[in-house]
């Protein structure tokens, strides 16, 4: 067994878990996150995606040992004041979802896109960056018209901040 | 608010997003149960072999570990077989031989993954550690997975029920005189065809949660379903797990379904039985490894397909003959799906005099095969349009008006088919997707790809379908062990706010905005006072779920007709309260009011009114809330025509969808915004079939494709944006004139792909999915053809 403290969503979480125990079983069942979902065993499908420290982690492939002493946003953590952040806003807009399990992870995987790649974006580079992310409902389609909205409302906002 | 900003044929955005976005939609596998257990199955390895021996006693001394259940046990318990409850006669009048099917064998696995035994345990890694240690011994037996192959003389045997395999020998429409067509034609284009076998792949895996309280002897399950009140019953009724008002079921958010969820699996049944047998909540997820494994598949055919052309190149007869696999067990409406399902399409969108179909079902050690989004209708389509286009070019008409000669222009159309379409224009989806593609251009745009290297090619689909399943009194006449109609209940609040309660489910199709635009529409009431109840059996009566795209056409119209009784009462009130008569109520924008007079009543205060029953008329009972039942009267016909282009380099074989033009006619619409997503969706798993997507086992029955490592899952860089348009004729069978748009995507758009890669390569010889070996296969054997002639 090991003890695992880690601040998720700005809040510190501790617990004593398994040593195999990993980091999307840490959220779920230790920190009673639930929005973090597991769509696959083979770190395909992108259901998981998290941030650790700002990088966006499968986090089926991580253990939660690994984590520790990090900083952790989960899906549950990306609004803020009770405002949408402007990436889940836009997939509400564009109709980027449909059943909702592979959202969470498609949001966090598109808002680190954006960090990492500024915007805004256009289509076959934010194809691309979705290698990693399987949605069975959307075609895709809005997911990608949803990113490029908010990638370019992001850029603006980060232009006028300037 | 007005109707007319939320109502019908508004572009609403879902109300159901904000739990979705921040994390808060809630999955079966996201409840949790005070001292909840967890449950990991023991599988076969093996495709087929008898289990000789199951020592459990590692196991059951392990940490955690509650109980370790077997087949034994469970056949002890009474717990009844699976079943498939669509009965299929053969053609000389036998029923289908269905095999037993027990949620956990003891004596003879069929397929690799089957369950043999359980284990609970007080953490998923325990019960999985747990699973591990139980050994069992196999006697491994011979195989065979290919449904032809398990129809040949000396094949491995899976039931005894089943002699040579053969569940059914179907056939429909007249033989005699599709002969004679074929007798005296002009022209004959024959193919063999191939739809390949596909693994549904919700983004959520299947999950249990069951709770047996001893107390109440009541049971509850939490489960991944498309329609909770279908597997009360089955579970009720066949299985004897409990009586129907001693088990409540609730399917809560869906994360996807496609079909797979439809039905009910061995390990929703063991989690409920476990749960009583050990006097815990037992928990169990599927990991995609199982979803691969045990989820039902969907198509699998091999066909002949001969159509016969007179001088003219107008269609005279179709002549089919399919051999379907459905696996190692029938699924719950397994046996529906290559039959009442696929060869009742086989029309088309043509007018055809006669035609004949010849099914055969076969059991291989695969897994079940069942419906999966389209459900035999892509298996028609993708038959009838690879033929249609063959056709075209051996005689050498162009496709679409080849196509256009022998299109259905009257209606209602019998068909020879069981089928009598209703209404439909497809002259005006064809047109409508010609001018988008720019037809005419395509010659030019085929020589620039040239100047690069690349072979275009461009492909047609004028697809039909059937929807809202269905009539219950046809069904059952034609098999099916359930009435395909629909219910609803309206409660009207008595502050006014509407709820109302329907036995459709919702796993990403939006019910909670689209459903809501219909009472927004109908009352003039804002969205926001209304709310959508569905997936738990303690809140909606009784319903039959969603599948087959019959939520609007089905599942709304059930919701229409409570409104009109809701309306009725109201405005009997209104006209008893404001001293009028009651013609000439009428009810606009929210309130009620008098023809010809400045008198009126908001909608909530006749809510009220019905509530305090201080001042009723006389007679009328207090309150406002009314159910209704739907059945349909007809089957309904969403039909369109797709454009694909496609480009090929010859030397990879790989090919990229430049463009893909969809026009639709799905009648009335009630969200453009959702009805597009859904032809998104379709669109991209009809493409993976096409190009990307296999289940694929070898001859020992091993699924090789069994994970995202091996099965191509269409991802965004394989797919392009799409081009979406819609014409409609309403479909007059229902009060909406809706006609369903979940699958068409799906159904129409397999052969649109094929057909525009084999025109770019000049070969036809192309079986799904067209990976970039397989084109580069075809393009070298076609110029190998080539050079020998």
């Amino acid at each position: 067994m090991a003890d695992v403290t880690m601040t998720v969503n700005g809040k510190t979480v501790s617990k004593t878990v398994e040593d195999r125990t990993l980091l999307v079983q840490f959220l779920r069942e230790g920190a009673g996150l639930t929005g973090t979902h597991v769509g696959c065993d083979t770190s395909q499908c992108g259901a998981c995606v998290v941030h650790v420290d700002g990088k966006a982690v499968k986090s089926c492939t991580m253990l939660a040992a690994q984590a520790a002493g990090s900083e952790v946003t989960t899906i549950e953590g990306l609004a803020s004041g009770g405002e949408l952040h402007p990436v889940q806003a836009a997939f509400r807009e564009h109709h980027g979802l449909q059943c909702g399990f592979c959202t969470p992870g498609m949001i966090m995987a598109a808002v680190d896109m954006i960090n990492r790649l500024g915007g805004p974006l256009d289509e076959a580079t934010i194809r691309a960056e979705l290698e990693g992310n399987i949605c069975r409902c959307t075609g895709y389609h809005n997911i990608v018209k949803a990113i490029a909205a908010a990638s370019a409302e992001m850029a603006g906002v980060r232009t006028a901040a300037e | 608010m007005t109707s007319s900003a939320e109502g019908i044929g508004a572009r609403v955005t879902r109300r159901e997003d904000k739990r979705f976005v921040t994390g808060k939609g809630r999955y079966t596998d996201d409840m949790t149960v005070p001292g909840m257990a967890h449950a990991a199955f023991v599988r076969s390895p093996h495709a087929h072999a008898k289990v000789t021996s199951l020592d459990a006693s590692a196991a059951r001394a392990m940490p955690g570990v509650e109980a370790v259940l077997t087949s034994e046990e469970l056949v002890a318990d009474g717990v009844g077989n699976l079943i498939c409850g669509w009965m299929i006669h053969s053609k000389d009048g036998s029923p289908m031989k269905m095999g037993a099917w027990r949620a956990l064998e003891g004596d003879t696995v069929r397929h690799v993954g089957q369950a043999v035994a359980v284990v609970v345990a007080d953490t998923p890694a325990r019960a999985r550690d747990a699973a591990d240690a139980v050994v069992v011994e196999y006697e491994p037996l011979d195989a065979v997975v290919d449904a032809l192959d398990a129809l040949k003389p000396g094949a491995p045997q899976l039931h005894p029920e089943a002699e040579g395999n053969l569940i059914y020998d179907w056939e429909i429409g007249d033989q005699a005189t599709t002969d004679a067509a074929f007798a005296s034609a002009a022209h004959v284009t024959r193919m063999e065809i191939r739809n390949n076998r596909l693994v549904p792949n919700a983004m959520e895996p299947r999950a249990a949660l069951a709770s047996y309280d001893e107390a109440e002897e009541h049971y509850t399950l939490w489960t991944t379903s498309q329609n909770p009140h279908v597997a009360r019953l089955v579970l009720s009724a066949f299985y004897n797990i409990a009586p129907e008002h001693k088990l409540r079921v609730i399917a809560p958010d869906v994360g996807g379904g496609f079909g797979s969820k439809i039905f009910i699996y061995p390990e929703e049944m063991v989690c409920l039985w476990a749960s009583k047998k050990t006097g815990l909540p037992v928990k169990w997820a599927a990991d995609r490894t199982e979803a691969f494994l045990t989820d039902a598949h969907g198509r699998d055919h091999h066909s002949e397909a001969e159509l016969a052309l007179d001088a003219d190149n107008r269609i005279t007869g179709f002549r089919v003959k399919t051999v379907a696999n459905l696996g190692a067990y029938m699924s719950l409406f397994s046996s529906s799906v290559p039959t009442y399902l696929y060869a009742t399409l086989l029309s088309g969108q043509y007018a055809i005099p006669a035609i004949h179909a010849n099914v055969k079902a076969v059991y291989t050690n695969t897994t079940p095969v069942d419906a999966y989004r389209g459900a035999g209708r892509p298996e028609a389509t993708y038959l009838v349009e690879r033929v249609m286009e063959t056709a075209a070019r051996e005689v050498g008409m162009d496709p679409a008006e080849f196509r256009r000669k022998n299109f259905v222009r009257s209606f209602p159309h019998q068909t020879p088919v069981i089928m009598c379409y209703d209404a439909g224009d497809y002259d005006a989806s064809l047109d409508a997707a010609l001018q988008a593609i720019d037809y005419a251009g395509f010659a030019a745009r085929k020589a620039e790809a040239a100047s690069r290297g690349k072979l275009r090619g461009i492909g047609f689909s004028c697809y039909i379908e059937a929807c809202g399943i269905a009539p219950s009194q046809a069904v059952g006449s034609l098999g099916a062990g359930v009435g395909l109609w629909e219910s609803a209940e309206v409660r009207v609040n008595p502050v006014g706010t509407i709820e109302v309660l329907t036995g459709s489910h919702s796993h990403g199709q939006g019910h909670e905005t689209t459903f809501a635009q219909l009472v927004s529409d109908r009352f003039g009431v804002g969205l926001d006072t209304v709310s959508i109840v569905h997936g738990d059996t303690d809140k909606v009566q009784f319903g039959m779920g969603t599948y087959g795209s019959r939520s609007g056409a089905v599942g709304m119209s059930a919701i229409v007709k409570a409104l009109d009784k809701v309306e009725a009462k109201a405005k009997k009130l209104a006209a008893h309260l404001m001293e009028a008569a009651e013609g000439d109520i009428t009810l606009e924008g929210g309130t009620f009011k008098v023809a010809g007079t400045d008198k009126e009543l908001p909608f909530f205060q006749v809510a009220l009114a019905a509530y305090t029953a201080h001042n009723m008329p006389e007679g009328m009972e207090p309150g406002l809330k009314e159910g209704a039942f739907y059945d349909p009267t007809n089957f309904t016909f969403p039909a369109g025509t797709y454009i694909c282009e496609v480009e090929i380099d010859p030397d990879t074989g790989k090919t990229e969808i430049v463009d893909f033009v969809a026009a639709d006619d799905f009648g009335t619409i009630i969200n453009p915004m959702i009805v597009e997503g859904q032809v998104h969706g379709g669109l991209t798993q009809g493409i993976g079939q096409a190009l990307l997507e296999n289940a694929a086992y070898d001859e020992d029955g091993q699924l090789l494709s069994g994970s995202y490592m091996d099965y191509c899952m269409p991802r965004a860089d394989d797919v392009p944006s799409y081009r979406l348009m819609t014409t409609v004729t309403t479909c007059p069978g229902n009060p909406l004139g809706m006609k369903g748009c979940g699958e068409a995507g799906a159904i129409g758009s397999p052969p649109a792909v094929i057909n525009a890669i084999t025109d770019a390569i000049g070969s036809n010889d192309l079986v799904m999915p067209a990976t970039p070996a397989a084109v580069w296969q075809a393009i070298r054997q076609g110029r190998t053809a080539e050079a020998a002639e």
